[in-house]
C-alpha cells in the first residue's frame, strides 16, 4: 500500500523526485540520489520545523499542514507529520 | 470691519440628539521616550555549511550500506510509518494535482504592460559635458563611440579654418570614457591633426583616423598612443580627409577614405603605404582630377556592400558602384543636392534606399529612385545646418545640428514642418552628431571642443507601434509624387523640344497672344462687374442707414477712387500677363 502510494505519486505529472525522511533527517525513502536527498532532507527538516514553531507560536491552537515552496525552477511541497516528513518536488507546468 | 456675522441658531440644535454615554478611546500607558543608539560595528561573515549525513543512531554507520538498508527496511516496517504515509500522501497529492490543474502563480496580462504609449512630450537632457582639456580650444570634428556596449567615446579635435590654425595648436585627439568626464583616457598622437576618427566595428582596439594633412593613421589602443600605422604622404590625399569609413571585409582591416581633393581610396591597413584602390570623383566621366569634385562626406552602408555614396563641396550627391569594371563606370548617378557642401550623408538604418542629406540651410531626404530631387525637405533654418543622423531605433527620428548650437530632433510621423524637439545644447556651433547604437544616447562636439552627451526621452528610442509601416509608406507616398513630377517634367521638356522643333512654332505663339489678349479683357470685365456690383450694394445699403443726401457724395467719391484704383489695378494686371 505504501509502495503503491508512493509510486502513484511519483507518477503524476511534472513530479521530479519523491522522499520520506524521519525526525531525526534520515531519509527512508526516496527516488533522488544520496547527496541531493541528505541535502533536502537536512535542510528542509530544520525549515519545517521553524514554520511549525511559528505556527505555533502565533496561535498555540494552530498547527502547520503542509509547506510550499515555490522557486523560479520548481516547487518543492512538505506535509509534515508526528516523526516523519513526506517531500515531493514537482514541476507545475505552465 | 465686520464682514458676516452669523447668529447662533438654537433651533438647530434640536436636529441633533444627545448622545449618552460616549465611547472614547484614550490611550492609558507608561509615558516612554524614544532615543536611538548606534551599536558598535559588528563584523559579519558569510559562510557555507557542507552538510554531513547525520542523525544516524549510533549503531548505524551512515558508511556502510548494509546496516543504512538494514535501518531503512525497519522503519518501513514500523505501523506508524504506514500510517503516516497514507495519511501525508493524501495531502500531498491533492496538492500536486491542484498544481497540475492550474498555475497559480501565473502572470497575467504580461504582454499587455509592454505595449505602453507613450504619451509623454519627446525630451533630451544633457548627462555629461566633456571639455577639451587643451588650452588652446579647437572643434570637435568627429565623433566615434566604441563598438561594443558605447562606454566610451573617440572624439577628432581639429581646427578646420584654412591656414587659421593657432600656433601651437596640439594635434592630439581624445578617447573618453563616459564615466569619467575630467580626464580622457587615451590620448591619440598623430602627426597632424585628426578630421576624422573611427572605431573598427570588428575589432574595437583600432581606430582609423583621417589627418588634417591627407594621411591615414591607424592605432592600436594596446599599443599605446602612438601612430600605429600611417599612410605614406605621396599616395595619401592632398587635401584633409574628410571622410573614413570602416568596410566589412573578412579581415576586418580595410576602409576607405575621402578628400576634398576629390580621390576616394581604398586602403588596408595592414599595408598603408599605398592605397588598393583609388576612384576620382569625376562626373563627366573622364577621370580628369582637375574636373574632380572635392568630396566632404563619405557614406557606406554594410548591408549594400557594392556601393557607396560620396557628398561633395560643390553640394552634388555621387551614388558609386565598387564593383563596376572599369574606373568610369564606378559613378553610377548623381543627385543635385544642395547649394552648399553636403556635410553629412546617410542611409536610412531600416530603408538603406532612402538617405538623409545635410547642407546649405536644409536637411533632405532622398530616395534612390528620384534622381532629380529630393522627396522631402526641411524649411530652410537660420543657420548652416552641420551635422545629421538617423536613429538606430525609429525609422522615422532624425538630429540634426547647427551653426547656432541648436540640437534638432526631427520625428516626421508626429510633425513634418518642425523639429519635435528643438534644444540649445551651447553657444558655439555644433559641428557634429553621432547617435550611441541603442538610440537613446547623443553625443554633440562643438567649436569650442566641447563634447555634450544627452539623453533622449524613451519616446524617442523605442520603436512606436506600426513606425515601420507608417514611415515607409511615406517614403513611397513622397517617392511616387516626385516620379510623377518627374514625368510631367519630362513630358513639359519633351512638348517643348517638339514645338522648338515644330513648324507651327510661331502659329502657336501667337494663338497664344490672341487668347491671352482675351483672357485678360475678360478679366477685366469680370473685375469691374463685380467692383460695381459691390460698390451699388454698398450705396444701396448707405441709403437705407442714413436717409441724409450728403452720405451717398462720400460714397460716390469712394466709388471713383475705387474705380481708379480698379482701372489701375486692372492696367497693372494687363501688364503683369503680357511678361507672362
Amino acid at each position: 500500500e505504501v509502495e503503491e502510494t508512493l509510486k502513484r505519486i511519483q507518477s503524476h505529472k511534472g513530479v521530479i523526485g519523491t522522499m520520506v525522511v524521519n525526525a531525526e533527517g534520515i531519509p527512508i525513502r526516496t527516488t533522488l540520489d544520496n547527496s541531493t536527498t541528505v541535502q533536502y532532507a537536512g535542510l528542509l527538516h530544520h525549515l519545517t520545523m521553524k514554520a511549525k514553531s511559528t505556527v505555533r507560536d502565533i496561535d498555540p491552537q494552530n498547527d502547520l499542514t503542509f509547506l510550499r515552496i515555490r522557486s523560479k525552477k520548481h516547487e518543492i511541497m512538505v506535509a509534515p507529520d508526528k516523526e516523519y516528513l513526506l517531500i515531493v518536488i514537482q514541476n507545475p507546468c505552465e | 470691519e465686520l464682514n458676516i456675522d452669523i447668529m447662533p441658531n438654537p433651533e438647530l440644535a434640536e436636529q441633533f440628539v444627545e448622545r449618552n454615554p460616549v465611547d472614547t478611546g484614550i490611550q492609558c500607558s507608561v509615558s516612554m521616550s524614544e532615543h536611538e543608539a548606534n551599536t558598535e560595528r559588528f563584523e559579519m561573515e558569510t559562510r557555507g555549511v557542507n552538510h554531513v549525513e547525520g542523525g544516524w543512531p549510533k549503531d548505524v554507520n551512515p558508511l556502510e550500506l548494509e546496516q543504512t538498508i538494514r535501518f531503512r527496511k525497519k522503519v518501513e516496517k514500523d505501523e506508524n510509518y504506514v500510517n503516516a504515509i497514507m495519511q501525508l500522501g493524501s495531502i500531498m497529492e491533492h496538492c500536486i494535482k491542484q498544481n497540475n490543474a492550474i498555475d497559480i502563480y501565473e502572470e497575467y496580462f504580461n504582454d499587455e504592460e509592454a505595449e505602453e504609449v507613450m504619451e509623454e512630450a519627446p525630451s533630451a537632457k544633457t548627462i555629461n559635458v566633456f571639455r577639451d582639456p587643451q588650452e588652446i580650444k579647437r572643434a570637435a570634428t568627429h565623433l566615434s563611440w566604441h563598438p561594443d556596449g558605447n562606454r566610451k567615446l573617440a572624439v577628432a579635435y581639429s581646427c578646420l579654418d584654412f591656414q587659421r590654425a593657432p600656433v601651437g595648436m596640439s594635434s592630439d585627439s581624445y578617447i573618453w570614457d563616459l564615466e569619467n568626464p575630467n580626464k580622457p583616457e587615451l590620448a591619440l598622437k598623430p602627426s597632424s591633426p585628426l578630421v576624422t576618427l573611427e572605431f573598427n566595428p570588428k575589432d574595437s582596439h583600432v581606430l582609423l583616423g583621417g589627418c588634417y594633412n591627407g594621411q591615414i593613421a591607424c592605432w592600436d589602443t594596446r599599443k599605446g598612443s602612438l601612430v600605429a600605422e600611417l599612410s605614406t604622404i605621396e599616395f595619401s590625399h592632398r587635401d584633409p580627409v574628410y571622410g573614413t569609413i570602416w568596410l566589412q571585409s573578412k579581415t576586418g582591416t580595410e576602409c576607405f577614405s575621402a578628400s576634398t581633393d576629390g580621390q576616394v581610396m581604398w586602403w588596408d591597413i595592414r599595408k598603408m603605404s599605398e592605397p588598393t584602390e583609388v576612384v576620382i570623383m569625376d562626373i563627366t566621366k573622364k577621370e580628369q582630377l582637375e574636373n574632380a569634385l572635392g568630396a566632404i562626406s563619405l557614406e557606406f552602408e554594410s548591408t549594400l556592400p557594392t556601393k557607396f555614396m560620396v557628398g561633395t563641396e560643390q553640394g552634388i550627391i555621387i551614388s558609386c558602384n565598387r564593383k563596376a569594371k572599369t574606373s568610369a563606370e564606378k559613378i553610377v548617378c548623381t543627385f543635385p543636392g544642395h547649394h552648399g557642401p553636403i556635410y553629412a550623408l546617410q542611409r536610412n538604418p531600416f530603408y538603406p534606399k532612402n538617405f538623409l542629406t545635410v547642407g546649405d540651410w536644409t536637411a533632405r531626404i532622398w530616395s534612390e529612385d528620384s534622381r532629380e530631387s529630393c522627396i522631402m525637405w526641411t524649411k530652410y533654418h537660420m543657420a548652416y545646418l552641420t551635422d545629421a543622423a538617423w536613429s538606430p531605433i525609429r525609422p522615422a527620428v532624425f538630429f540634426t545640428t547647427k551653426m547656432d548650437g541648436t540640437l534638432d530632433i526631427w520625428d516626421f510621423v508626429f510633425k513634418q514642418c518642425n523639429p519635435a524637439l528643438s534644444l540649445k545644447v551651447c553657444d558655439e556651433a555644433l559641428f557634429c552628431l553621432r547617435v550611441q547604437d541603442n538610440g537613446c544616447f547623443i553625443a554633440c562636439g562643438s567649436q569650442l571642443g566641447t563634447t555634450t552627451l544627452l539623453e533622449v526621452s524613451p519616446g524617442l528610442s523605442t520603436l512606436q507601434r506600426n513606425e515601420k509601416n507608417v514611415a515607409s509608406s511615406m517614403f513611397e507616398r513622397e517617392t511616387r509624387r516626385e516620379k510623377i513630377l518627374e514625368a510631367r517634367h519630362r513630358e513639359m521638356r519633351l512638348k517643348e523640344k517638339g514645338k522648338a522643333e515644330g513648324r507651327d512654332e510661331e502659329q502657336t505663339d501667337e494663338d497664344l497672344d490672341i487668347d491671352l489678349e482675351a483672357l485678360v479683357s475678360k478679366a477685366e470685365e469680370e473685375f469691374f462687374d463685380i467692383i460695381f456690383a459691390e460698390l451699388k450694394k454698398k450705396e444701396a445699403d448707405a441709403i437705407k442707414l442714413t436717409p441724409m443726401p450728403q452720405q451717398p457724395s462720400p460714397e460716390e467719391d469712394q466709388a471713383v477712387e475705387e474705380g481708379e484704383e480698379a482701372a489701375g489695378e486692372g492696367k497693372s494686371e494687363e501688364v503683369e500677363e503680357d511678361l507672362a
